[in-house]
């Protein structure tokens, strides 16, 4: 049975009152999580982890969420999420530049929108192809616009370095370049982004993508507009990557540099979907912690253990090995992803009575795309 | 006109090797579903480990020998450690794990055997042949010659021998496969095998043309748009797209890259590729897909 089957019938399960109680209850871990990401963090936090580890991993987690959306809910495997998020990056830099009258939040959002639309032709062979054939069609988007932003100086106002400073981030005259700014600005957008997502996934755009991920065929005979759908998704899940880019640009490098957004990029945020959860909104963030807080950690356990005595270069391939192997492990053990694994050990936390019918994504179910 | 003609003999020659790779690929695909990015991983770590015997003064055969035994060594143990716990996965969890393996690939064989760069020298002498006004390199002839001689022998392999008509059947239909007892997992390690002979070949003849060293991994990237056009349960289709991707990949170098002012080698191959995929979707010699509802 599809997920979004079973989604959907959830959704009629507990009606009136006790369906809010269940919601509030639900909800309740998130909004202790929001006061302590908003509130705490940035009281307690110091600006290596916010320069080093919470800004990378929620851009990280932002951009897994957009190739969540075009692979995971709707089925249309992507390679090309580096050049979505270089699109981001530049069309946003361009608009600042350009056009400094516009505040900075509409220029990100605006800057999505292109990367959007940039996406939307990206995703065109789709309507004929798909699996394998469709992920290294993607490629093609991948190296193209990453040469086109290197060849042409117009996007870089004709910089003479290949990497270009991004203006200064302010919202409303208020200066938000220190880390606790630029960690404030990046988990605003982050999570209103994942906010609108995660309604989108139940909205009606969202169970067509699901159907068209199942099987487009079948999709197609019971009426779900494949085409549009396909298209749609590339156009959301390119937006939300291209805002990511925005901030991997503005708020965390501090340039605007095409080599950040390589192939490097889309495999690391495909990882990160797989590791996390395919079908999941919340599978991102624990991917993007995965991947981010791994490399700082290995760095730190092969220093520890052979500081000193083992060059750099050979440490190096140390972390390499560890990383790869781990990445192995992890999908031989929970192939579905860690969200799936992070969800049933929530489960046998809650006492049984409570349980009911569970709501929401379920990435056990939503592996499977081609 | 003779330098047109050079620049596409030169071309096509290169597409020969470009399509070693992809057979690779193709193998691996074809028997076990697995679209294996550890390819390119796996012919630097074959070039690698022969250019370091040879370093230690192994003769050449030998050597080939000793690289050999150690890419069926890695074959079993990825059947083992790798495909075996991830049956019946889905393909992209596969692609995935992949690349994973990609990273452990690279990383052993830098770590045993250095990250310098090696010169590696066939023997093969190169000076270009003249076939009237034209310049051919004499090393890209042995070299496709090579590539030819391993395409038909790999042909004969799975046409005409047990295993490879065993694995033909596990292509076609992997549980029926199974029911007539045929060993899914025993091929697996000898298709892994074979593709990792492959990708000795491939990382001789890439490595003693570019020097062996990392940059071998991205062979895999000029194979992509050969598996694209040639479809990837193909090996005539391998050589097809191999042959047209580099015949494009040196014509547009050299024609189209002027025009917009800088080399265009990165892209301008899959951009074909993508609008042949628009007119053939499962690429020239791939099998098209009949869905069930």
């Amino acid at each position: 049975m599809s997920s979004a089957e079973t989604e959907a019938a959830a959704d009629f399960v507990a009606p009136g009152a006790a369906r809010d109680w269940r919601g509030l209850r639900r909800a309740l871990p998130l909004g202790l999580l929001l006061a302590v990401a908003f509130v705490i963090v940035p009281l307690a936090g110091t600006d290596y982890w916010f320069n080093a580890i919470l800004i990378p991993f929620l851009i990280m987690a932002l951009a897994g969420l957009g190739l969540n959306l075009l692979m995971g809910y709707a089925g249309q495997a992507s390679l090309g999420t580096g050049a979505f998020m270089a699109t981001g990056a530049y069309a946003t830099y361009n608009l600042l530049l350009r056009l400094p009258d516009i505040p900075l939040p509409i220029s990100l959002v605006l800057g999505g929108l292109i990367a959007g639309a940039v996406g939307v032709v990206v995703g065109l062979p789709s309507l004929r192809i798909k699996g394998f054939y469709l992920l290294a069609s993607t490629l093609a988007a991948q190296f193209l616009l990453e040469w086109i932003f290197n060849q042409y100086g117009w996007f870089s106002n004709y910089s003479t370095s290949s990497s270009i400073s991004a203006p200064k981030l302010a919202i409303l005259g208020q200066d938000l370049s220190s880390p606790v700014g630029r960690y404030l600005m990046t988990l605003t957008a982050v999570v209103a982004i994942a906010a609108v997502a995660a309604r989108l996934v139940k909205s009606q755009t969202g169970r067509a993508w699901s159907a068209v991920r199942d099987m487009d065929t079948a999709a197609a005979v019971i009426g779900v507009p494949v085409a549009r759908s396909k298209l749609s998704a590339f156009f959301v899940g390119a937006a939300v990557c291209g805002v990511a880019g925005a901030l991997w640009a503005f708020a965390y490098l501090g340039t605007v540099d095409a080599r950040s957004f390589g192939l490097d990029r889309s495999f690391q945020v495909m990882f990160i979907i797989i590791v996390g959860g395919m079908g999941s909104i919340a599978g991102n963030f624990i991917g993007s912690a995965f991947i981010v807080l791994l490399p700082i950690l290995l760095s730190q356990v092969s220093d520890r253990l052979f500081g000193g005595t083992v060059d750099a270069g050979q440490l190096a391939n140390l972390q390499r090995i560890a990383f790869g192997a781990l990445i192995i492990w992890f999908l031989i053990k929970e192939p579905a992803g860690l969200a799936a694994l992070a969800e049933r050990g929530w489960r046998r936390l809650r006492p049984s009575g409570t349980a009911g019918p569970e709501r929401g994504s379920r990435p056990g179910n939503t592996g499977k795309i081609f | 006109m003779a330098f047109l003609i050079e620049t596409l003999i030169g071309g096509l020659l290169s597409g020969v090797m470009y399509a070693l790779v992809a057979i690779g690929f193709v193998l691996i695909y074809k028997a076990s579903g697995v679209f294996n990015f550890a390819q390119g991983a796996m012919v630097l770590c074959a070039a690698l480990t022969f250019v370091t015997l040879r370093d230690q003064g192994l003769a050449f055969w030998f050597a080939a020998l000793v690289t050999l035994a150690i890419m069926v060594v890695l074959a079993i143990a990825v059947e083992r450690v790798v495909l075996r716990p991830l049956m019946n996965q889905s393909q992209i969890t596969l692609f995935m794990a992949t690349l994973g393996l990609s990273f452990v690939i690279e990383g052993m064989s830098q770590l045993v055997m250095g990250a310098s760069v090696h010169e590696l020298d066939l023997g093969i002498v190169d000076t270009p042949v003249e076939v009237g006004p034209i310049l051919v390199s004499q090393f890209d002839l042995v070299a496709a010659a090579a590539a030819g001689i391993l395409v038909l022998a790999l042909s004969v392999f799975f046409n005409v021998t047990r295993i490879g008509i065993s694995l033909r059947a596990i292509a076609d239909d992997p549980q029926a496969a199974l029911s007539i007892g045929i060993r899914l997992q025993r091929l697996w390690r000898i298709v892994w095998g074979v593709a990792g002979f492959v990708a000795l070949v491939a990382g001789l003849l890439w490595g003693s043309r570019q020097g062996v060293q990392f940059s071998l991994t991205f062979v895999v990237l000029k194979a992509l748009p050969v598996l694209i056009i040639g479809g990837f349960t193909s090996i005539a289709g391998a050589i097809v797209g191999g042959l047209i991707v580099g015949a494009a990949d040196a014509l547009a170098e050299i024609y189209v890259g002027p025009l917009l002012g800088g080399s265009v080698s990165t892209w301008f191959v899959y951009v074909l590729a993508v609008a042949f995929l628009l007119i053939r979707p499962a690429g020239l010699f791939g099998e098209r897909a009949i869905e069930r509802v």
